[in-house]
């Protein structure tokens, strides 16, 4: 009976022929009631859960997930984690989020394989060096590692990249941040499953949501596929159905909802050791563990819940690959994929209650969720057992489009919004 | 690559559209407009997983129009000239 990862379970488990180890989270069937409901068993509300048990001591939590855990954007993203923003807000979020995932192996007893093998933002001439300059300014004075890269330095780390005299994208320096990286995306959904299911939390799939319960104006539980399920708590984290769930609770948020594709080529060896992002071609691209080349670029130009991506995108990506890595043109393509992702107007995350009493929003992270992971379960989590926001999510309340008080990140979100 | 129909050109390759927002989305009038009215015009959105009405334009003939669509399926149900009836 293993349960517990380590050195030595590996090694017994060796000579027992791999034949104690046990599955890594329960199945239950879903109790009538609840101290809280987590929609959404990816990334943000596999989290939400576990954070829930393990800083609130609160463990009679279902995740109830319409299809299966980390099947959605968790999925279906380029892996890059990362902090390098620009609003103090911003940095207080993603630096909370960089943060535990540095620890998070340890944490859930389980490798999420974070490499932090560093990331450049190229600058493609001097006025965006500029730019950059400032950038790495606000990174610092925030108290997050940033270094203002020569193109030398840029040589040092991508050397394969287009320096050539005639280049369509010439490389004046960049933004780097060394803790920069990339984790193993299903690991930190099933190792926060695995960790939350240890500690009491009843993870549920195919279950969808199809009506909120409402009692005195606050929001008691919810229908679903696998019977009503009661919770005086709920909170939902299901990136790209933010807009379908908030229907049937009878609001509209200022969301709207794109597909971003993403692709893969064959393995290869070892040929590039870090992130490179360019704002130019609008693409970022690294090396998975694999040798894969996980490539990356901007959203899809029609708003979309179809989960595939079109091909102009697609045509537009690979062109601007090519321009930054010639030698790029000799790689096969494997697979591209699309997850339906949140947009916001201010490309800034949606954390906090939302106008249904008692239902509670993680939300609207565009294209960027999957970095934020660890910091979107301890809020919501803080959230949900406390009612109350922590001074990190204070300021990506819903009431921000009502004040005005909007945190502009579409420079530090990396891809246009 | 799909085909949009510009009610003025016809079908044309989706490049050459611009997506303009949800149709029946008008301005509040007048100067005492409340915060939430205003929040609600600038930003709140249905975002419907279906069927939905849109403004596109057609980039190349500069027209705007109403394009009835299906979201998941990407089907194009209508395409319609821009009217003061259709706006609202």
């Amino acid at each position: 009976m293993t349960r517990r990862y380590s050195a030595l379970s590996l090694f017994r488990e060796g000579l027992a022929g791999q034949t104690g180890w046990k599955q890594a989270w329960r199945s239950p069937e879903p109790k009538p009631s609840y101290d809280a409901i987590v929609i959404g068993g990816g990334g943000h509300g596999l989290a939400t859960a576990y954070y829930l048990a393990k800083n609130h001591g609160i463990a009679r939590v279902a995740v109830l997930e319409k299809g299966w855990i980390g099947g959605g954007n968790t999925g279906r993203n380029t892996t890059v984690v990362r902090s390098n923003y620009y609003y103090p807000e911003s940095v207080e979020l993603y630096g909370l989020a960089h943060r535990l995932y540095e620890g998070l192996s340890k944490d859930l007893n389980y490798n999420v394989m974070l490499s932090q093998r560093g990331m450049v933002n190229l600058c493609h001439s001097s006025a965006e060096m500029e730019v950059g300059a400032r950038t790495v300014n606000a990174m610092q004075i925030n108290g997050i590692d940033a270094e203002l890269f020569s193109p030398d330095d840029v040589r040092r780390v991508a050397p394969i990249y287009n320096f050539a005299p005639d280049a369509r994208f010439p490389v004046f320096g960049g933004i780097w941040q060394g803790r920069a990286g990339t984790a193993r995306h299903d690991a930190v959904a099933w190792g926060y499953a695995r960790a939350a299911s240890r500690l009491g939390v009843d993870i549920i799939q195919n279950c969808e949501i199809t009506d909120f319960i409402v009692e005195g104006g606050r929001c008691r539980g919810v229908q679903t596929t696998r019977g009503m399920i009661r919770a005086d708590r709920i909170g939902m984290a299901v990136a790209g159905h933010s807009s379908v769930l908030a229907a049937k609770a009878g609001f509209r948020l200022p969301i709207n909802s794109y597909a971003l594709q993403a692709c893969v080529s064959e393995p290869v060896k070892p040929i590039l050791d870090t992130v490179v992002l360019s704002p130019g071609t609008g693409v970022y691209v690294s090396q998975s563990d694999k040798g894969e080349i996980v490539i990356g670029g901007g959203l899809d130009r029609i708003p979309s819940y179809a989960q595939r991506g079109n091909l102009p995108t697609l045509e537009t990506v690979i062109a601007g690959l090519l321009e930054m890595f010639p030698i790029f043109g000799q790689l096969k393509l494997m697979r591209q994929w699309a997850g339906i992702v949140d947009v916001v107007p201010d490309s800034s995350p949606i954390i906090g209650e939302s106008p249904l009493p008692g239902l509670f929003l993680n939300c609207g992270w565009g294209t960027g969720g999957f970095k934020a992971i660890p910091a979107g379960g301890t809020l919501l989590a803080q959230l949900l057992a406390t009612g109350k926001h922590n001074d990190i999510s204070r300021p990506f309340d819903l009431d921000r489009f009502a004040t005005g008080r909007l945190i502009d990140e579409a420079a530090g979100s990396g891809i246009a919004h | 690559m799909q085909l949009f129909p510009c009610p003025f050109c016809g079908p044309r390759d989706e490049t050459e559209f611009h997506y303009g927002g949800e149709a029946g989305n008008v301005r509040p009038d007048g100067t005492d407009v409340p915060i939430d009215r205003w929040a609600n015009y600038l930003y709140m959105r249905g975002n419907p997983k279906g069927t939905t009405r849109e403004i596109w334009v057609h980039m190349n003939c500069s027209e705007f129009f109403v394009m009835e669509r299906d979201t998941v399926t990407h089907k194009v149900l209508s395409s319609t000239a821009l009217s003061g009836e259709h706006a609202a």
